[in-house]
């Protein structure tokens, strides 16, 4: 791979050994890509935090944040201080809500690591947005602007919605990308890469929210890592709806970037969509297909009484906690259930202040931040069966919890909280 | 020579991703791996609930597969099985993406891609297969096909 001569100084050590140690990892991954150089980068969403026993343990066994930071965000061999981050960075999701860990039977000596992890990590220069949503927050990528993000619901969303170029980044390439302000130029960074590979026709009306996670849900699995572009839709998703197609389409398959003729910014037409390439393939999307979607991710299911219902994943937005704040009122999660809601810290201030939080909990449920129950394995005790309207989360958590889950709509959700039954339906 | 063989050798050639030297069982499958959620990064065990190869142990073999999905948790996940002495003697992929290219280079296992053939269709679970990622070789002595009491 080539380097210019501010990077080659920074692979040989002019910036201390931090530095050397995010340039090594850099010149290996995109010597495994086949990248031929690298770009820069201003905007990097990773994760720091050690939320976990194990990391708890190797930390303090082996020195602290900066031995978990220089192996599990630089791949390092040995451990190397950490500098403040040369690059703006924001921080994605955790293992638990630090507010409520007592809920998620984290020990208080988990919080208490983790507490002074997050001043290392402010310290460092870190956004602590805490979210696997960082484009709801504050965090919004200019179209054609070169970012390293993991989280593959917010990589997909910054791709196709935003315009935005990144790859699928882990832990340790964005640990390296914030030190340096570099990350390999491969793969969507490209305009070559970037275009449609597969057609998807519908042939039935995707409207709600959970249409739009179904579809993804069947797009996934049937394109894998590919570039669908999807025609024929009759009225233009908002926030919510593109969150949880994105987020769907990259769990059963391992959707980057997607284009919505009409909608996304590099789809004003379909052939602006695929450019000079044809379709490989064209998919048509109709009752057979939503209807065996809905099926796969209602396949572990089979006790009707619900233990437990969790929204938000990815995280909520505003307007859906509005909406489950209006389907609750007046009504009281059910004594053999319990009801979790997931948002950014940033937006349960804006709950609070809305009234919302209050809402929820006077009627039993939690509005909760920075985790969800996929990344924190938690779930209130004796949890057996779960409800959810995420597609993504339906398809983690059975794995994850080994619980058996429904995914159905919003409202069928809240209903299950409210009654401790499923009696949701594929509508 | 492997005393279990029944004397076929196949050899597949292509291009490095991280260096090195390992042999190994291979354990085969012709579907995507997911990483985070999908694998438990203690045992090696893959855990996706509707995988093919659901409850077996990558550990230690020579692992044979299109190539990474799912969470960008991935690199990580596999940066684990380092950690706790889980990962695969080497990784045979034919899908570069990102996932699987960190995820290789943090395993540290010798890892090939840009194949000659297709080792996911040549290749069966439970073959010895000797890897020189340096030289972008992979040799392939054949078992005879498991009869389930092996």
């Amino acid at each position: 791979m080539k380097l210019n001569d501010d990077e080659q100084a920074m692979y040989d050590g002019r910036d201390g050994p931090a530095v050397q140690r995010a340039m090594d990892l850099l010149v290996r991954y995109g010597e495994a890509l086949g990248a031929e150089r690298l770009v820069d980068t201003h905007n990097v969403c990773g994760t720091i935090s050690a939320t976990t026993p194990f990391m708890r343990d190797f930390a303090q066994q082996k020195g602290g944040m900066d031995a978990v930071f220089s192996e599990f965000n630089l791949d390092s061999d040995d451990v190397v201080a950490i500098p403040p981050m040369k690059t703006f960075t924001s921080h994605l999701q955790l293992g638990f809500d630090p507010a409520h860990a007592e809920q998620m039977g984290i020990s208080e000596e988990v919080v208490q690591f983790y507490r002074k992890g997050e001043g290392y990590i402010a310290g460092h220069g870190v956004q602590l947005m805490n979210t696997c949503t960082p484009y709801q927050v504050g965090n919004i990528p200019t179209r054609g602007e070169h970012c390293a993000w993991m989280e593959s619901s917010a990589v997909v969303y910054c791709n196709a919605v935003l315009g935005a170029r990144t790859n699928t980044e882990g832990r340790e390439s964005t640990g390296a990308a914030s030190l340096t302000g570099k990350i390999p130029y491969w793969g969507y960074h490209l305009d070559e890469n970037r275009l449609g590979t597969h057609h998807v026709a519908l042939d039935v009306e995707v409207s709600s929210t959970s249409d739009w996670g179904l579809l993804g849900y069947f797009i996934g699995e049937q394109v894998q890592d590919k570039v669908p572009v999807v025609s024929g839709l009759t009225a233009v998703p908002n926030l919510a709806r593109l969150k949880h197609f994105g987020a769907a389409a990259a769990s059963s398959g391992g959707v980057e970037m997607y284009h919505l003729v009409g909608t996304t910014p590099e789809a004003l037409t379909v052939e602006q969509a695929f450019g000079r390439k044809r379709a490989m393939a064209t998919l048509r999307y109709g009752e057979a297909e939503r209807r065996r979607a809905y099926e796969q991710l209602n396949h572990t299911a089979r006790d009707h009484d619900v233990d437990y219902v969790m929204l938000g994943c990815p995280h909520y937005t505003i307007e859906q906690i509005w909406e489950a704040a209006r389907l609750l009122e007046g009504r009281k999660v059910h004594e053999n259930s319990a009801l979790w809601i997931f948002t950014p810290s940033a937006i349960k201030a804006l709950a609070d202040r809305n009234g919302y939080t209050r809402i929820i909990e006077d009627a039993g449920g939690l509005l909760m931040t920075d985790s969800c129950s996929a990344m924190s394995r938690a779930a209130p005790k004796g949890t057996k069966v779960v409800a959810l309207d995420s597609a993504k989360q339906a398809h983690y958590l059975p794995a994850i919890l080994g619980v058996q889950a429904w995914f159905g709509s919003t409202a069928e959700c809240i209903d299950a909280a409210c009654t401790g039954r499923w009696k949701g339906a594929y509508a | 020579m492997n005393a279990a063989n029944d004397g076929t050798v196949l050899r597949l050639r292509g291009r490095k991703v991280v260096g090195g030297i390992a042999e190994g069982e291979a354990l085969v499958t012709d579907a995507h791996i997911s990483g985070w959620g999908g694998i438990d990064s203690r045992t090696g065990t893959i855990v996706e609930m509707r995988h093919p190869l659901r409850g077996q142990s990558f550990a230690g073999k020579v692992l044979v597969f299109p190539g990474a999905k799912g969470s960008s948790g991935w690199s990580n996940a596999f940066h684990l099985t380092r950690s706790m002495g889980v990962a695969p003697a080497a990784m045979l992929f034919t899908e570069m993406t990102t996932k699987i290219a960190l995820g290789a280079v943090v395993t540290r296992a010798p890892a090939i891609t840009d194949f000659d053939q297709d080792p996911v269709a040549l290749i069966r679970t439970g073959d010895w297969v000797r890897v020189d990622a340096d030289a972008g070789t992979v040799e392939v002595i054949r078992r005879p096909a498991a009869t389930g009491a092996s």
